[in-house]
């Protein structure tokens, strides 16, 4: 089995933009030298509110493997009502990480045997400037700061890339917010 | 430069790249955000074409016929039940010798309705005389519009460039758009000799009699069948046609080489599993696992089905133990449709491999590296006693 690739599942609602977060990190991962990138959505039976995933995997190489991640390294939650609708750690590697929006102190989210990283993007986000709702930038901040693999002003970069009629500064800004607020425990 | 987007939106950047002149389409998952990127590119002034919405897939074939009847360059683009909608026209564009491009996002056909992958949409429609290419990853899609719109007009013979629904068209990864330029350069203007022109009226696509007859001219004209077999003829050279445009893609592009076949660790192989589309790169790593256990194994994926390439084919698989074909088609009532042509061109071949037949993936069923392992694994253990009917894999019967 190939041991070069990071497998990453997001876990977010239709609507939210995981999709695009998680494109936003392809991107930015390429530039960062990572030449093998797939990002896989669910397919079929994306609908506003539902809760979907997408599968973002990274290597040095190129990758030839599109089927969806089974064994993920990292999972970015979007959204912790999803904790009580779908089991976003299964599968999820020993020692792995997840990465979650939430409200609350990280020592009140235990995953077993996890690191656990918490940042209230739906509150920094409105910080920033945005709408309510627009998460999936700040997001990206959390996990910068969570996982280590990308640099913040590269995904800073490729954030204001991708929104660049999109309030791209408000976006960006709520990535740095949560990138300085982000708790890390578990284990 | 590099962009990590969709297979689709390869594909439109292809179309894009290519200038085509006219799109006609209907919106079909998966297809559907190919022409909406294409729409998109000609409202903003991105491409000069005509974009004609219509109210179904025949219709988008109806319009191509015409513009490329009037001397433009066409494109189209569906999946599955929009496919075989146009199947009449297919067969129209084709006889006509309308040098049309045309993606396919393949997907399973309804009844029941299915908006996953399988490849049983184009496999179908493999008779009609439309060139097939198939494509693994995204930069693939987006070279071959390009190599596709030469060639197309190189034979004057309609090509369908197909990829995997889902897979390719809706995963997103990075490939290189060509500069325009560039482009420019290897794909010359489309001038075809005979066009639909006002100022010089004419008829085209008569009804022919079953035998020669003397045209207006007084020079003999050929009936149905010689246009038939001119067809046939001039399809069969297209091989050739199309091995000088990938080189000559290669040349320019620094990609390519591999028209036909493309083939990883086949060279000392005693078995070799055959397949097409992206599932020739799925089984890289499945194959790299093989071999770490000891079995001698490569993967070969056809990237040309029609013409089918039957000499790189036998050059591929001679002397082979095993080839081990793998499809997400079938021909129903018989065997898988790849199958039947391997079997067909080897009957030709010196040293004449065992071939295997297994279907999967039908309807978007997940194809799993461990059903892909215990597949390998039962063929490459006993492959004399496996016998000329098809296994399926993943079965939850």
């Amino acid at each position: 089995m190939r041991t070069d690739i990071i497998e990453i599942r997001w876990h977010g609602r239709g609507g939210q933009g995981a999709i695009t977060a998680a494109k936003i990190v392809a991107n930015a991962a390429f530039v960062s030298g990572y030449k093998g990138v797939v990002m896989t959505p669910t397919f079929g039976t994306e609908r506003r509110g539902a809760a979907i995933f997408t599968s973002l995997k990274i290597s040095k190489n190129k990758i030839y493997d599109l089927s969806p991640i089974a064994t993920p390294d990292m999972v970015i939650v979007l959204d912790h009502t999803l904790l009580e609708e779908v089991d976003v750690t299964a599968g999820l590697k020993e020692n792995g990480l997840v990465v979650l929006n939430g409200p609350k102190p990280v020592s009140e989210y235990t995953f077993k045997g996890m690191k656990v990283a918490v940042s209230d993007i739906t509150t920094h986000s409105v910080e920033a400037g945005l709408p309510p709702g627009i998460i999936n930038s700040g997001i990206i901040g959390a996990f910068s700061k969570a996982s280590g693999l990308v640099d913040i002003d590269v995904l800073i970069d490729a954030i204001e890339k991708e929104f660049s009629t999109k309030r791209p500064e408000l976006n960006s800004k709520a990535a740095q917010i949560a990138y300085d607020n982000t708790a890390i425990g578990g284990m | 430069m590099h962009i990590i987007e969709s297979g689709n939106v390869a594909a439109a950047t292809g179309v894009k790249l290519s200038r085509a002149q006219v799109i006609a389409a209907y919106p079909i998952t998966p297809q559907t955000p190919l022409t909406e990127k294409l729409s998109e590119f000609v409202e903003g002034g991105e491409l000069d074409a005509q974009y004609i919405p219509v109210e179904s897939e025949h219709s988008a074939m109806g319009v191509c016929i015409a513009a490329s009847t009037a001397g433009t360059r066409a494109f189209t683009a569906t999946s599955a039940n929009g496919l075989l909608y146009m199947n009449e026209q297919l067969h129209w564009a084709v006889g006509a010798r309308l040098p049309i491009v045309m993606c396919v996002a393949n997907r399973g056909i309804g009844a029941p309705w299915t908006v996953w992958n399988d490849q049983q949409d184009t496999i179908a429609q493999r008779d009609v005389g439309w060139i097939q290419i198939y494509c693994n990853d995204h930069q693939q899609i987006i070279d071959s519009v390009i190599k596709a719109f030469r060639l197309a007009q190189s034979v004057s013979i309609p090509v369908m460039v197909c990829y995997d629904g889902y897979l390719l068209s809706h995963t997103y990864m990075p490939f290189d758009q060509p500069e325009q330029s560039k482009v420019d350069t290897f794909l010359p203007k489309f001038a075809p000799t005979h066009f639909l022109n006002p100022d010089d009226p004419a008829n085209f696509n008569t009804v022919t009699l079953p035998d020669v007859r003397p045209g207006l001219d007084g020079k003999m004209a050929p009936g149905y069948i010689e246009i038939r077999h001119n067809l046939q003829e001039d399809l069969r050279a297209s091989l050739d046609v199309y091995e000088e445009i990938d080189t000559a893609f290669a040349k320019d592009f620094g990609r390519g080489g591999n028209p036909f076949v493309e083939q990883y660790k086949c060279e000392d192989a005693d078995f070799v599993a055959v397949c097409i589309g992206s599932l020739s790169y799925q089984l890289r790593d499945v194959i790299d696992i093989m071999r770490d256990n000891g079995v001698k194994i490569g993967v070969m994926g056809v990237q040309m089905y029609r013409p089918f390439p039957n000499q790189a084919i036998i050059a591929a698989l001679d002397g082979k133990k095993c080839a081990i074909v793998f499809e997400k088609a079938l021909s129903y009532g018989n065997q898988g449709a790849l199958y039947a042509d391997i079997k067909s061109a080897l009957y030709n071949s010196k040293d004449k491999p065992l071939v295997h037949n297994y279907i999967l993936g039908l309807g978007g069923r997940e194809i799993k590296t461990r059903h892909l392992l215990d597949a390998l694994n039962e063929s490459c253990t006993a492959p004399e006693t496996f016998g000329d009917s098809p296994r399926w894999i993943g079965l939850k019967l």
